[in-house]
């Protein structure tokens, strides 16, 4: 099945080139990185994660997305799904390989890397992320391939894969409840210590990976042969609805409670990232557009007519990604050093060599997930409308 | 290259002995991790070390400067001029940003802008040992909170989670920035983390920490459960304080603050 990532028209490949151009462009400033160390990044002893963890903790978010394509069509026999899981599975696997790779890119001493498997700590979380986002990784290769392979057979697929399903569910949620933890349970860091991080990044996950999904959907459906399905597209459109409202909700909450409390500590990192504090506002730009971005996306999310409207809905659905994004891939884990246990500010900027980086790891992220779909997307093809025998 | 079930099967059982394997082995080595790591046989012992910083005695820049001279030498702790990479083991900081939940204008005169010396707490609950994903940093029976240098991943969650930015990371390579090197310590390498490890190597020797050595008299260093031990004695005599003892991790490093003494 694999071959029909080998087969494509031009364009295909020139994409597939010029993403390739682009990771291989990241690798050589990796080495250079390797050679220097983290030090040609923007990070300080102060701000000591950037956006490295910062996309690795968005991109969780998206991995674990998948489960909301997963629960109504394998829980609820929700048929109008049976096409595009597949596409949710892939981008799944996708994603939690760039959360691999923005973890190993984030390394001190990545030569390092099995000492966490050679030396297992139960009592760090880091060690169970990197247990649940492998085991996460694999249960998706296995399942989607597996369905996918039925599919172009024609045949149902084989049972043992429906235990698989079942346990992909809890754990999509393991994943980011786990990458939440990483940071709620630090004390000393009262901008991330708070109870309900791990509800508010299901929420934004919930919201940011469908919204990319009816993009990455929209787009499926203006250049290949495979629709999948108008009314597939808009109840993912209102899974992004609901959970974005949750996801602001959430916000609002911490907002509330981080205010109302006037305690310093709790207010100083909101002061940072939408005031500025001590006269350093690098981020307020940026976080005051996530928040207009978001409203945008919640007035137009609440017309049932903008929905149905593909052009509108898309519209949306980036707002909805660019926001999410700026909040958790930027501001979320920025704050939650600004400022420092000493109360002074250290501002953090990623690099130039740190930006490569990261949109290689993003291109490599997209190669793969360009080459998973190009097989599904081939299947569907020569499988004609109408719905998939599992 | 189309992958049947078959293969899949393979692939899957594979993954599934995997997972037992590493499973069984972490059953067995976080028993190991329980159990603390036993300090070196020889030279000074105690149950529980503990500092007692008596910044009363401090009174001029020279007061701390030789002492932090003392320990960055002794350790091969290097000096970046530049910020952003900064390493550091002891240093100081004003009070009022060294204890920032103590906010109080009222303070006798110079004390808000007097240093403190700050350095890693050696936390009885230390969070940096309890989110290090490879026991990197651990703790001894005897209180202090190590670090090993060679099986650090330089994930940096130790420096998340220590809410006294103890920890500093070696964002370059630091040889270069040693001004002289001792012989007798090691140098780290690029991506790794550090900090102040108690003279954990002095102590084996039979001699006190470097600082209070050169501090002559100003800290105290001994067995916080020896109830007859000068630091005990020096803690029930003198009004003492801890960096943000709320938080539970039962810092071991004391400060001594005083009143409306001179101050530097
Ligand atoms: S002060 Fe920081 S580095 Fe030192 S033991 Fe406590 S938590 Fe760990
Ligand atoms: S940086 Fe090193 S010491 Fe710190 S948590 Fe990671 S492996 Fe442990």
């Amino acid at each position: 099945m694999f071959e029909k990532a080998l087969q494509g028209r031009p364009k295909y490949w020139l994409w597939i080139l010029f993403l390739l151009g682009i990771t291989g462009a990241g690798f050589l400033v990796y080495l250079q990185q390797l050679k220097i160390g983290l030090g040609i990044t923007g990070m300080s002893r102060d701000v000591s994660w950037g956006f490295y963890i910062s996309q690795f903790t968005f991109l969780v978010g998206v991995a674990a997305s998948a489960v909301m394509l997963v629960i109504p069509y394998y829980l609820h026999d929700y048929k109008k799904f049976s096409k595009i899981v597949i596409l949710g599975e892939f981008l799944a696997v996708s994603a939690v390989l760039m959360c691999i790779l923005f973890i190993f890119v984030d390394m001190g001493q990545p030569m390092r890397i099995f000492n966490v498997l050679l030396h297992p700590t139960p009592n760090s979380i880091l060690f169970w992320d990197s247990v649940v986002l492998t085991g996460y990784l694999i249960l998706n290769i296995v399942i989607g391939w597996t369905t996918l392979e039925a599919d172009r057979k024609e045949v149902p697929p084989p049972q043992w894969v429906k235990p698989l399903i079942y346990l992909s569910v809890p754990w999509a949620v393991s994943i980011h409840t786990v990458t939440a933890f990483i940071y709620a349970g630090l004390p000393g860091r009262p901008f991330w210590m708070t109870a309900i991080m791990a509800a508010r990044f299901l929420a934004s996950a919930f919201a940011s990976g469908p919204a990319f999904l009816i993009i990455l959907a929209l787009l499926i459906r203006k250049l290949t042969k495979f629709d999948p399905g108008k009314e597939a597209i808009q109840a993912i459109a209102k899974i992004v609805a609901y959970a974005m409202y949750a996801n602001f909700f959430f916000f609002l909450l911490e907002v509330f409670t981080a205010l109302y409390s006037n305690i310093p500590g709790h207010m100083a990192s909101f002061q940072y990232l939408f005031a500025g504090l001590d006269g350093h506002g690098k981020l307020v730009p940026l976080m005051w557009l996530s928040v207009i971005l978001a409203i945008f996306a919640l007035a137009m999310l609440v017309f049932p007519s903008v929905r149905a409207n593909e052009t509108t809905l898309a519209i949306t659905c980036v707002a909805v990604f660019i926001s999410l994004w700026i909040d958790k891939g930027f501001g979320l884990v920025i704050g939650g050093f600004v400022p420092n246990p000493f109360e002074r500010v250290t501002e953090y900027w990623p690099t130039l060599p740190e930006t490569v980086i990261s949109v290689a790891v993003w291109a490599f992220g997209f190669l793969v997930l360009t080459m998973l779909y190009k097989v599904a997307v081939s299947v569907r093809e020569a499988q004609g409308p109408g719905e998939s025998l599992h | 290259m189309s992958m049947d079930r078959r293969e899949f099967l393979k692939l899957a059982g594979l993954t599934c002995i995997g997972i037992g394997v590493g499973g069984a082995q972490l059953l067995v080595r976080s028993r190991i991790a329980s159990s603390e790591y036993a300090p070196a046989a020889e030279g000074l012992q105690a149950n529980r070390w503990a500092m007692v910083i008596d910044l009363r005695k401090f009174r001029t820049e020279e007061d701390y400067d030789k002492l932090i001279k003392a320990c960055h030498y002794i350790h091969n702790v290097p000096s970046f001029p530049d910020k952003y990479h900064e390493v550091k083991w002891l240093w100081k900081e004003d009070f009022e940003h060294s204890f920032p939940e103590q906010k109080n204008r009222y303070l006798p005169e110079g004390i808000e802008k007097k240093p403190v010396l700050l350095l890693c707490n050696h936390c009885s609950n230390a969070p940096c040992v309890r989110v290090c994903p490879t026991k990197a940093t651990f703790k001894l029976s005897n209180g202090i909170t190590a670090q090993d240098y060679h099986r650090c991943i330089g994930c940096r969650f130790c420096m998340a989670a220590c809410p006294y930015g103890a920890r500093s990371f070696n964002w370059v390579d630091p040889r270069p920035y040693i001004k002289e090197v001792n012989p007798e310590f090691p140098t780290r390498t690029p991506g790794v983390v550090e900090k102040c490890n108690f003279c954990v190597e002095r102590l084996s020797e039979g001699l006190r920490p470097a600082c209070v050595e050169a501090s002559e008299g100003k800290i105290l260093f001994g067995d916080l459960r020896d109830e007859g031990s000068e630091v005990r004695r020096y803690l029930a005599e003198n009004f003492s304080m801890r960096r943000k003892p709320e938080l539970g991790t039962e810092p071991a490093v004391f400060y001594i603050i005083g009143g409306g003494e001179e101050h530097v």
